[in-house]
């Protein structure tokens, strides 16, 4: 538990982002998050935590809840009816006597005046963002629908002064922990479908190697380090197996590995670059880029490796593919002249959609719940991550006080 | 440390150059073309030679030890076309250069490294970068150098030789740099 104890105490320190939203959802649902009993009494202010998670979903207006009520009251729905709130949420923070925080909440219908139900969460003070973003969750969930990703991860490389760090926050950039720091560049990380590891490429001596580190205890093992490079680490969704990028039989291929490591076996067989292997939510196919036709584009084979075909061919640059936990959507870089676009192509269709307004964006990666994308881009001669709704409405900017960041990946449900 | 590393990577650059810009004469290059860093320092050192009679008494000339060293060596950098992993003529003569070395001592080792500009994605500019310095490595070994003395790797454009986001910049990161071991 000692992370826990630290993700409280080394909060300011981390909380390197500044967020700015623009755009808003079609609809937006007014909702009033009254501040939670005795919050003032432990070390995180929870409802401020929720309101913010849910007006950043670009989904959620917040109408302001005066005084103090908590789960065991009744409210008056129709006066809150009155004050425009669609819905309701009352909680408290009870220290417990084994130094836990039990953090309680129940979300009311102000419209139709039901009780829409609640939880409890006891939590170490360490996981109290945790167990507000949890409430969050259960909030979005009931009231949209769709399961939400608050209590979900980012992980994400900063750079500064020729250091470059792993780092790990909260869905919202806040409670950042460091995984790993580095003289040396490191590149593609790629969350476990566990979430309990991450793999990535550190160039710490002096090449390319793929290593796999448990977040949690920091044990970490290297899993390809052959001649020449090693990289774009993608896990099978079984966690069992990543398929990495190699150069060690000459051209940059791509191989299968056992999380393990051991000895590698070869999918692809070009002349051309092929690299950037990333697994479909099934497991049965592997989309990557490759330049065999002339031009980086996205194509797509069986995972066991065999005849690939190809999925982009608008433009002369297509890059980064990631595909939505539903398999509906690829996500993909899209260069348009001098700009390189974020951009997500229906797969049914093949309709493809620019979704970002920046022009040297990376790195696309979905939010599990198929809603957000998150990727790294430029502005004003910084690097910064950007979070969109795939339909490109809502983007919040997570802009760093202290570094270049860049290869964001959302973590999967879980942690 | 990493300031030493970094230090050193921009001598190698300049050492690179001065090869190619301004002694022509002691690694025979057939084509002394200037590459993309043309720094004026590269013409500053090494002093006005003691001129014969009319050198005053008083006249100190400047030994650099860095620049006389550096001129001795081959150059370490290979410069590559955008989107292009093929190596120009100009520095063809750097690659026989290379293979006359290391067809000389088996023992002696080669390690090339690829390097693109930020143009991109990382990952495939990683690859683009191996495929720059597999090109070269491919090159050596027409030449006779066998596979065990070299390796090709590659640092995408994780590590520019210079800043910047124009093509005065980018042209001087799209490249190979060879380092003996």
């Amino acid at each position: 538990m000692l992370a826990a104890g630290l993700g409280g105490a080394a909060l300011p320190a981390w909380a390197q982002f500044r967020v700015e939203i623009s755009g808003v959802g079609a609809t937006q649902v007014p909702i009033a998050v009254a501040a939670f009993r005795d919050e003032d009494k432990s070390p995180q202010k929870v409802a401020q935590i929720v309101r913010d998670d849910l007006e950043r979903s670009g989904l959620f207006r917040s109408i302001e809840a005066p005084g103090v009520l908590d789960e065991t009251d009744r409210p008056e729905l129709t006066d809150w009816r009155r004050r425009g709130a669609d819905a309701l949420a009352l909680g408290s923070v009870t220290r417990l006597a084994d130094g836990r925080f039990d953090v309680r909440f129940k979300l009311w219908d102000a419209v139709r005046g039901t009780d829409l139900g609640g939880q409890s969460f006891p939590v170490q003070p360490g996981d109290l963002r945790l167990a507000a973003h949890r409430v969050s969750d259960y909030i979005y969930e009931r009231l949209t629908g769709d399961k939400g990703v608050f209590s979900t991860r980012i992980a994400y490389v900063s750079k500064a002064a020729n250091r470059f760090t792993l780092r790990v926050t909260d869905a919202d950039g806040e409670g950042g922990q460091i995984a790993l720091t580095s003289p040396e560049p490191i590149i593609s990380p790629a969350w476990s479908p566990d979430g309990r590891e991450l793999a990535y490429v550190s160039f710490e001596s002096g090449k390319a190697v793929v290593w796999a580190q448990e977040v949690a205890t920091g044990q970490r093992r290297m899993l390809a380090n052959f001649r020449g490079s090693n990289s774009a680490p993608a896990w099978s969704p079984d966690g069992q197996r990543l398929a990495v990028t190699l150069s060690r039989d000459g051209g940059s291929q791509i191989y299968l590995l056992d999380r393990q490591g051991g000895e590698p076996r070869r999918l692809t067989s070009s002349s051309a670059i092929d690299t950037e292997p990333v697994f479909t939510t099934d497991g049965r196919s592997i989309y990557f880029v490759s330049d065999r036709g002339g031009s980086p584009q996205v194509y797509r084979m069986p995972a066991a490796g065999g005849a690939a075909e190809r999925v982009t061919f608008s433009g002369s640059y297509n890059i980064s593919p990631t595909i939505s936990p539903d398999g509906r959507t690829l996500a993909y870089v899209s260069r348009n002249g001098s700009a390189f676009k974020v951009t997500t192509m229906d797969l049914a269709s093949g309709q493809a959609t620019t979704v970002s307004d920046t022009v040297a964006d990376e790195s696309p990666s979905f939010a599990p719940n198929g809603r957000l994308l998150i990727y790294a881009t430029r502005a004003q001669g910084r690097d910064l991550l950007m979070t969109t709704t795939v339909d490109g409405r809502v983007k919040a900017r997570l802009i760093s006080t202290s570094a270049d960041v860049r290869e964001p990946v959302w973590g999967p449900y879980g942690r | 440390m990493i300031a030493a590393d970094n230090w050193i990577r921009r001598l190698a650059v300049l050492a690179a150059a001065v090869a190619l810009v301004g002694c022509a004469s002691s690694v025979k290059l057939d084509e002394p073309a200037p590459v993309e860093d043309r720094t004026g320092k590269v013409a500053g050192a090494g002093g006005a030679g003691a001129g014969a009679g009319t050198a005053p008494q008083s006249q100190v000339t400047t030994v650099d030890l860095a620049k006389d060293a550096a001129s001795q060596q081959l150059a370490k950098v290979i410069y590559f076309d955008y989107d292009s992993f093929v190596i120009k003529d100009e520095f063809r003569s750097v690659v026989d250069q290379y293979a006359k070395l290391l067809n000389a001592d088996r023992k002696k080792r080669l390690l090339i490294e690829g390097h693109t500009d930020e143009r991109g994605g990382r990952e495939y500019n990683l690859a683009l970068g191996q495929k720059r310095a597999e090109s070269v490595q491919k090159a050596l070994a027409l030449l006779g150098v066998t596979a065990a003395q070299m390796e090709s790797v590659s640092f995408g454009k994780e590590r520019p030789a210079a800043a910047g986001s124009d093509e005065a910049a980018w042209a001087k990161n799209r490249r190979a740099e060879l380092i003996q071991r």
